[in-house]
Parts: C-alpha cells; sequence; structure tokens
C-alpha cells in the first residue's frame, strides 16, 4: 500500500503559489485582449464590406477550428522566425490565447448583438442617430448583458486552456507541478496537489458563474449562448 | 399666408421586397400642418410607405423632397442612392412612434427621451434633462419619469416614446398604429396625447385602424390599396361617402362590430 | 517576412505524418466512443431519483468539468501508475483524461436533453405499458438526441482538438510528430503550418455540420 506524503510537495508551496499567479496573469491578459479584440472582430464580421467581413470570419473560423495547443507552438516555435521577433513564453502564450480567446468572444458578441430585436437599432435610428451611435448607446448595453453568462463560461475555458503554456515551459502552475514532482519524486502528490487548487480556483469561478447566471435568469433577461 | 410649397413631396414612390411590389407609384404632398390617416387593408403597404418616408427601408425607385431638397442622387436604373451621413439628419427631421414602441430597456423614461438631445443633437445633459422632463409633462408622465420601461404599462411606454420622438423637435410626425398593441382600455390615453399634439398643429401622417379618431383628428385620409393610393380626400368625403368599392367595404367591414 | 516557404521538407516524412495521423484517429476514436458512452450513464445517473446514484455522478462531473485536461492526462500518466501494480501506458493515459473529461461534459448535455422532453413524452410511454427502461430506449432518447445532436458533434470537435495534448506525454499522435519534424530539419514554421492546417481540413467540415444541425433544429423549434 502506497504511504502519501505530501511534505515534500507542500515545502514547495512558494513554487506552487508563483505558479499559480503566473496562471491567473495569462489568463487576465488574454481575457482583457479577448475581449477587446473580440468585439473588434465581431465588428468587423458584421460588416456588411466583404473586405472587412470575410477577413474577420477567417481568422475567427481558424482559431476556432484548430487545436490550441497547435496554435501555441506555431506561434511560439514558427512565428519568432517568420516575424523575426523574440518570443519569450508568456508573449507566445498571451497572443495566442489572446487571439483564441478573441476568436470565440467575437462569435458570443455576434450572438448578442444579433438578439437585439431589430426595433431597437430601428427606433435609435429614427431619433437620428448613427449606425455607431444606435450600436454603442443603445445595442451592445443590452447585448453585453445578455452575453454576461457565455463570458464567463468561456473565460473559465479560458483558464484552464492556459495549462497548454507548460509544454512551453512557462511556469505556470501545472509546470510547477511537474518541476516538484521531478524534484522531489512523489509524482502522485505534486500532480494531485495540482489538480486540487485547478479544482478549487475553477470549480468557484464556476459557482459565481452560476450565480450571477441564476440572478440574470431571475430577472427575466434573455441571454445568449 | 399659407407656404404653399409642400413639406415633404413624395413622387413615383415604389418599394418591392424581392417579388413582391409593396408600393408601387405613391404620389403624395404633405403640408405643413397636415395631418393625414393612411388607411387600408393587413399588407397594403402602409407601414412600408411610412417607413421608405424616414429611410426605416431605402426606397426601390421614386423620389422623396422633404423642404424643396430632393434627397439622394440619381443612381441606375431609375433608383436613387442614399448615403447614410445624408439620411441621419432627415431622420431628425421626421420623427417615428412604433406599433412596439421600442423603447430602449436599460433606460429610464427620462433616459429614453434625453437620449436623442443628449447624443444626437448633443447638448448639455442638464439642458437635455429639462427638455426631456418637459416632453414627459406634455404626454402626462412627468412623475414616472424615473420608471423603467418593464415597470411601464403599455399606454405609458406608448407616450414615453411620443415623448422621445417629440424631443428631437421633428418637424413631421410618422405614426404607424400607435395604438395596435394596447389593450383596449388604454388606447384612449394615447390616443388624447396624439389628440393634443394635433391641436398644436403638427404635421403628423398616422396609420390607424380607429376610423373614428381618424375621421376627428385627421384632415386628410388615404386609402391604400395594390400598392398605389386608391382614394383620398377630406374625412368626410372618404370615410363617409368613400367613392370606390373597396373603400367601402373597407369601412363597412370595420365598423361590423361597432356598437 | 523574408521567409521562403518550404513545404516539400515536410512533404518527405509523409511517413511519420502517417503515423501521427494514425495516432491522432486511434485516440480520438477511442475518446469518442468512451467519453459518448460514459457521457450517456453520466446523464442518466443525474437525471436518477436516488440520490445514491445522482449525487456521485454529479460530484464526478463537477470535478472533470472544473479541471484541465492536461492536468488530468499527466495525473494518469505520472501519478496513477504509483497507485497501481502495472504500467500505464501513454495512449491509455490520454484516453483516460480525455474520455473521463469528456464523459462530465457530454454527461450534461445528455441530462439537457433528457429533460427537455416533455412530461407528456413519458406519460404517453408509460400509458401503453412500457416499462421506464423502454421508454427511455423507445421514446425519450430518440427525441432527446435529435436536439442534442448540434452540442455532441461540438463536442466531437471539442475531444479532436484534445487529442493533440497527448503531444505532452511524447503520446505519437499529429502534433508530436510535426514537433519531431521540426527538430529533425530545423522547419518549425512549414512543419507546424502544415499541422495546422491538416486540422482545420479535418475539423472544418464537422464544424459546418453543426452549423447545418444547430440551424435545421433553430427551424424546427
Ligand atoms: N422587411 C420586409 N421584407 C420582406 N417583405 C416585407 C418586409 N416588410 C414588409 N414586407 C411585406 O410587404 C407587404 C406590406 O407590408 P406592410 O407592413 O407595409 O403592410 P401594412 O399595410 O403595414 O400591414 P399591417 O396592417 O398588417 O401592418 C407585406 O406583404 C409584407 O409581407
Ligand atoms: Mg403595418
Amino acid at each position: 500500500m502506497y504511504r502519501w506524503d505530501f511534505a515534500p510537495v507542500l515545502a514547495h508551496a512558494d513554487l506552487l503559489a508563483a505558479g499559480l499567479l503566473n496562471t491567473l496573469r495569462v489568463t487576465g491578459t488574454a481575457l482583457v485582449v479577448g475581449v477587446a479584440l473580440g468585439l473588434a472582430l465581431a465588428l468587423l464580421r458584421l460588416s456588411r464590406r466583404r473586405l472587412a467581413s470575410w477577413p474577420a470570419g477567417f481568422v475567427i473560423e481558424v482559431f476556432r477550428t484548430t487545436p490550441p495547443l497547435v496554435q501555441l507552438f506555431w506561434f511560439y516555435f514558427a512565428l519568432p522566425l517568420v516575424a523575426g521577433i523574440e518570443m519569450t513564453p508568456f508573449m507566445a502564450a498571451a497572443t495566442t490565447f489572446s487571439i483564441q480567446s478573441a476568436a470565440f468572444f467575437a462569435e458570443v458578441f455576434r450572438a448578442g448583438i444579433a438578439s437585439v430585436e431589430r426595433g431597437q437599432w430601428e427606433a435609435a435610428r429614427a431619433i437620428g442617430m448613427t449606425r455607431p451611435q444606435a450600436l454603442r448607446r443603445v445595442v451592445l448595453p443590452q447585448a453585453v448583458k445578455r452575453m454576461i453568462p457565455a463570458f464567463m463560461e468561456r473565460a473559465i475555458e479560458l483558464m484552464k486552456t492556459t495549462t497548454l503554456v507548460a509544454t512551453i515551459s512557462y511556469a505556470d502552475l501545472l509546470y510547477a507541478a511537474n518541476e516538484i514532482s521531478q524534484r522531489s519524486f512523489r509524482p502522485l502528490e505534486a500532480f494531485t496537489v495540482a489538480a486540487l487548487a485547478y479544482f478549487v480556483v475553477i470549480f468557484a469561478a464556476s459557482q459565481a458563474a452560476r450565480r450571477v447566471e441564476r440572478r440574470l435568469a431571475a430577472s427575466g433577461d434573455s441571454t445568449v449562448r | 399666408m399659407e407656404d404653399p410649397r409642400p413639406l415633404l413631396r413624395v413622387g413615383a414612390l415604389a418599394k418591392s421586397f424581392g417579388a413582391n411590389a409593396v408600393l408601387r407609384g405613391i404620389d403624395l404632398d404633405v403640408r405643413r400642418g397636415e395631418r393625414i390617416a393612411i388607411l387600408g387593408a393587413s399588407g397594403s403597404g402602409k407601414s412600408t410607405l411610412l417607413r421608405c418616408l424616414n429611410f426605416m427601408e431605402i426606397p426601390g425607385s421614386g423620389t422623396i423632397e422633404l423642404d424643396g431638397v430632393v434627397l439622394g442622387r440619381p443612381a441606375a436604373g431609375g433608383a436613387r442612392a442614399y448615403r447614410e451621413p445624408e439620411l441621419v439628419p432627415v431622420r431628425q427631421r421626421i420623427g417615428m412612434v412604433f406599433q412596439q414602441f421600442n423603447l430602449f430597456p436599460h433606460m429610464t423614461a427620462l433616459g429614453n427621451v434625453m437620449e436623442g438631445p443628449r447624443v444626437v443633437r448633443r447638448m448639455p445633459a442638464a439642458e437635455a434633462r429639462d427638455r426631456a422632463l418637459a416632453e414627459l409633462a406634455r404626454v402626462g408622465l412627468a412623475e414616472k419619469a424615473d420608471a423603467y420601461p418593464a415597470h411601464l404599462s403599455g399606454g405609458q411606454k406608448q407616450r414615453v416614446a411620443i415623448a422621445r420622438a417629440l424631443a428631437m423637435d421633428p418637424e413631421v410626425l410618422l405614426f404607424d398604429e400607435p395604438t395596435s398593441s394596447l389593450d383596449p382600455e388604454l388606447v384612449g390615453e394615447v390616443l388624447g396625447t396624439i389628440q393634443s399634439l394635433a391641436r398644436e398643429g403638427r404635421t403628423m401622417l398616422l396609420v390607424t385602424h380607429e376610423l373614428g379618431f381618424a375621421y376627428h383628428v385627421a384632415t386628410r385620409v388615404l386609402f391604400l390599396a395594390d400598392g398605389r393610393i386608391l382614394e383620398q380626400g377630406t374625412p368626410d368625403e372618404v370615410l363617409k361617402a368613400p367613392r370606390m368599392e373597396r373603400t367601402r367595404a373597407f369601412i363597412a367591414r370595420h365598423q361590423e362590430f361597432r356598437l | 517576412m523574408g521567409h521562403r516557404w518550404d513545404f516539400a521538407s515536410v512533404l518527405d516524412n509523409h511517413e511519420a505524418l502517417l503515423a501521427g495521423a494514425a495516432g491522432t484517429l486511434r485516440l480520438f476514436a477511442i475518446c469518442l466512443a468512451l467519453g459518448l458512452a460514459l457521457g450517456l450513464l453520466v446523464g442518466l445517473a443525474r437525471s436518477a431519483r436516488s440520490a445514491w446514484i445522482r449525487l456521485p455522478a454529479g460530484a464526478f462531473v463537477e470535478f472533470f468539468r472544473n479541471t484541465p485536461v492536461l492536468v488530468q492526462i499527466l495525473w494518469f500518466y505520472f501519478a496513477l501508475p504509483i497507485l497501481l501494480p502495472f504500467e500505464v501506458g501513454k495512449l491509455a493515459a490520454a484516453a483516460l483524461g480525455i474520455s473521463l473529461n469528456s464523459a462530465a461534459f457530454s454527461g450534461e448535455i445528455f441530462r439537457g436533453g433528457i429533460q427537455s422532453i416533455e412530461p407528456g413524452q413519458w406519460e404517453g410511454a408509460r400509458a401503453i405499458g412500457m416499462t421506464p427502461a423502454q421508454a427511455m430506449r423507445r421514446v425519450i432518447l430518440p427525441q432527446a438526441v435529435r436536439r442534442m445532436l448540434p452540442a455532441l458533434t461540438n463536442r466531437a470537435i471539442e475531444i479532436f482538438k484534445m487529442t493533440t495534448l497527448a503531444s505532452a506525454i511524447a503520446y505519437v499522435e499529429l502534433l508530436q510528430q510535426g514537433r519531431l519534424i521540426a527538430s529533425l530539419n530545423f522547419n518549425p514554421i512549414e512543419a507546424y503550418t502544415a499541422i495546422a492546417i491538416l486540422f482545420f481540413c479535418c475539423l472544418w467540415p464537422l464544424v459546418r455540420l453543426t452549423y447545418f444541425l444547430e440551424r435545421r433544429l433553430a427551424r424546427s423549434d
């Protein structure tokens, strides 16, 4: 019977904490950039000009239909050579996950904007608003509220996806667990602690998201997926 | 004394949706102070006509002239091309009230009415607020200024929508069946509001199924059929002594269940 | 930007790519079958009357939905063998991680689908003398599956994408082979671009299928 011993792993708690912080750093960066870029992509995609909507659609589809790990490797190993720039693991991860979540957020924005009734556009334009004014003042505020659950779900998915950065040696929580496992020869405890740490953080986020979603549902507002 | 030039002149206006030719040549002059009621069977193109006038729909062909200026520029095939920057100020001069109110649900009644003056006319907040409060008072809803649309009755919503249109100082007001989605007991308050606007001498075009209201408020009545104006005249002429068979039938049908 | 693209250096290694493709497809097939089958069980368990069945199924779903797949795969590969008297192979570890994760997600899809069927359908089936199991199999599931189809194809796409994570434990699949080719031929640009294109070509038809199914479902409702 195996004797569990967490002490050697917990002795490296500082590594784990630093790893968790790095995980949150990548997630936060990708979230902020992803939402902004996602809105831009969604607006381009909804544009009537083919020259704008087509490339936006292409970016969205490519990043939604290729595996994130392939994207990460491409940005880390291939892009520096193509563009002749230096890429740190953090830059590669932030770039990949920002664009990737932008592609997903773009679809959320698009669904949200499309879910706002035509009458709202018409009423805004009937009082003389331009299209951008109608979008900013009337349509987006309503759309964003409906998108909140989908946003939160995506943010949680994003945090899970960031574990991939461990494969390019970025010192996130998973990478820290792997380090500790090799130093302490305690892989079972190291990976179990990592799994539990992820579970606690992500489960808490999911619960918070669920509560918000329930409150939105109770207020009778519709949501989009 | 009367301005000889019409405020709004519609010439040979046509509009199709795919193969469905909805408007097939509408000619109409609207003078300042006129109140025109538009009647017609469902699907006869009443809404489409109103929506073309403030370019919610882009006309297929024909011309729309506002205050002596023909809008748009000639394009291929008899159509005219309209650019958005040209239409935005036109819409500010032509207010519209919708059957479904279309209030902005994330703004209070006051917010809804302030939105146009504030965002479109770039009035300072305090001034826009005073203006909006005055319009709400005009439709009798000053005390509902801070209520959200979800907490207003249908009639109140529609009166806020009217205040929202008025806050832009439109020269023409378009009403598309403003009372059709209201419970019967709420119709009166909205018609009362419109009637008071009529007394102020505002120019308006009104699609309605309330023949009695049209009779008392309109200065002219149009009957639309097959995408054309089949008959027009004073309310007495069209509603009491219609010349065309279809107009007669329409009016008879609308009075069948009246007590 | 003066890079001269040279895909020949990738195509020269087509045998490695084929081996990778075989590995990807094998892992995908196993995870799809296992993930959906287990997912159905989990979904049924989550809809069960008895709390003894419902609660463990719920805990399973929560745990696997709220931890990253890569962590699960590494756990099964590096940690699990310590508890077991035998080795856990790369394929087994990857398949376990991805299948259990997919079971948790598709379990929720099955549960939602089953619950979306009106109670009248149950009553109708029971009224003609069907047992609950018969009603589920003959009446409820056929209708529910139709509604779940877009979500399930979406899951399949996710599973396909997840197979790349097996490269983290050096299981031979497409991305792993791309990595190998890149390091042997010093052509990471072409190698990873080719892998990305390969995945896109495999998944794009599936994505279109999902869109089509979603639209069809939206129309029929
Ligand atoms: N956006 C559109 N696209 C396609 N067809 C349209 C559109 N808007 C209106 N139509 C069609 O044009 C015709 C006239 O519609 P319109 O709404 O103008 O009629 P209406 O006289 O206002 O009828 P109602 O009394 O029912 O409101 C109808 O056949 C309608 O189906
Ligand atoms: Mg109409």
